[in-house]
């Protein structure tokens, strides 16, 4: 007499209980939507600001040939009163003395070699908001040409030694 | 008249079409996350430049020091009154590094690729600022870069 044995296996489909790792994912999701801060995009400018001055007298061995200073002047309120570089003073509404301090710089030293070796030193009142300090150094630096190519000037930048806090 | 049920008492869900989203949603926040950002402090309103753009490779020995609107300095989570109170920290910072360098030229060298990071709020004072530098070379530290925002960036 034949036995027959039954057939004793897996069952055709395992039921798993999803519950436990749908938790951790969705506390995880929860953390990262949490945790995510959407930052903004920043740039750098390099400054050079050597650590051994030039004595009194002296030429300074890391001044470059072509210096220009830059001269800013600030009103009680730190906004910007003046700027001159070279006895040029830049005026005007808006964008419009940036807009002179650069076409000034690209006479001076143009996109050659020259602008590689020149240099610029930012002499600012103590009081001068940060940001016209900032805009000058975007001016002097270059600008984007109507092709969205960065056109250069200089890329020296240093500042002149701080002055004194206006009482 | 008596109706027989049809079928199970309960529907079995197909959970898969959400899980495989859940997952892509959370490999995309793990992309995006930017600890970086933690440098990067929501109070600090900086300047915009068309011109500043990202660093192409990062810093060797970066040090970030940030300043608020009313000069305030904020290092390492903590504010401080003006740069002269982060004088310790830098010498703790150049410590740190020469402690790691064996021979003169070695240290010389360290102090040497650290970049100090300025980011300072665009309504803060130039010459407190310039303190920054100044109590930086000071410590030895000599070279610098500004952070601005990148004007028509996101």
């Amino acid at each position: 007499m034949a036995i027959k044995f039954k057939k004793r296996g897996l069952p055709d489909k395992i039921p798993i209980d999803m519950t436990p790792m749908i938790d951790i994912v969705f506390q995880l999701l929860a953390f990262f939507c949490m945790t995510l801060r959407v930052a903004s995009a920043e740039g750098d400018f390099a400054i050079k600001m050597p650590l051994v001055a030039a004595a009194a007298g002296e030429p300074d061995p890391n001044q470059s040939p072509e210096r220009f200073t830059l001269r800013m002047r600030a009103d009680a309120a730190g906004d910007l009163l003046e700027m001159t570089m070279a006895q040029q003073a830049f005026t005007g509404p808006g964008d419009d003395r940036w807009t002179q301090l650069r076409q000034f710089i690209a006479g001076q030293v143009g996109q050659g070699s020259l602008a590689q070796a020149a240099e610029v030193e930012l002499d600012c009142d103590y009081n001068l908001k940060y940001e016209y300090v900032i805009r000058a150094i975007t001016a002097v630096s270059g600008d984007i040409g109507p092709d969205g190519r960065l056109i250069k000037l200089i890329e020296k930048i240093n500042f002149a030694p701080r002055r004194p806090p206006a009482n | 008249m008596k109706i027989k049920a049809r079928g199970a008492n309960y529907v079995e869900l197909d959970y898969t079409p959400m899980i495989d989203m859940t997952f892509q949603l959370i490999a995309f926040f793990m992309i995006v996350i930017n600890f970086e950002a933690a440098d990067q402090d929501q109070s600090v309103q900086l300047p915009t430049s068309v011109l500043a753009r990202p660093p192409e490779t990062a810093f060797e020995s970066p040090i970030t020091i940030q300043m608020v609107a009313d000069g305030r300095i904020l290092m390492g989570g903590e504010y401080y009154a003006d740069a002269e109170a982060i004088r310790p920290l830098l010498k703790n910072e150049r410590y740190i590094l020469q402690s790691q360098a064996s021979t003169e030229a070695d240290r010389k060298r360290k102090l040497a690729q650290v970049t100090v990071i300025i980011r300072a709020d665009r309504e803060a004072q130039t010459g407190r600022v310039q303190d920054i530098i100044q109590v930086c070379q000071d410590i030895g530290f000599e070279r610098f870069t500004l952070r601005a925002r990148v004007e028509g960036g996101y």
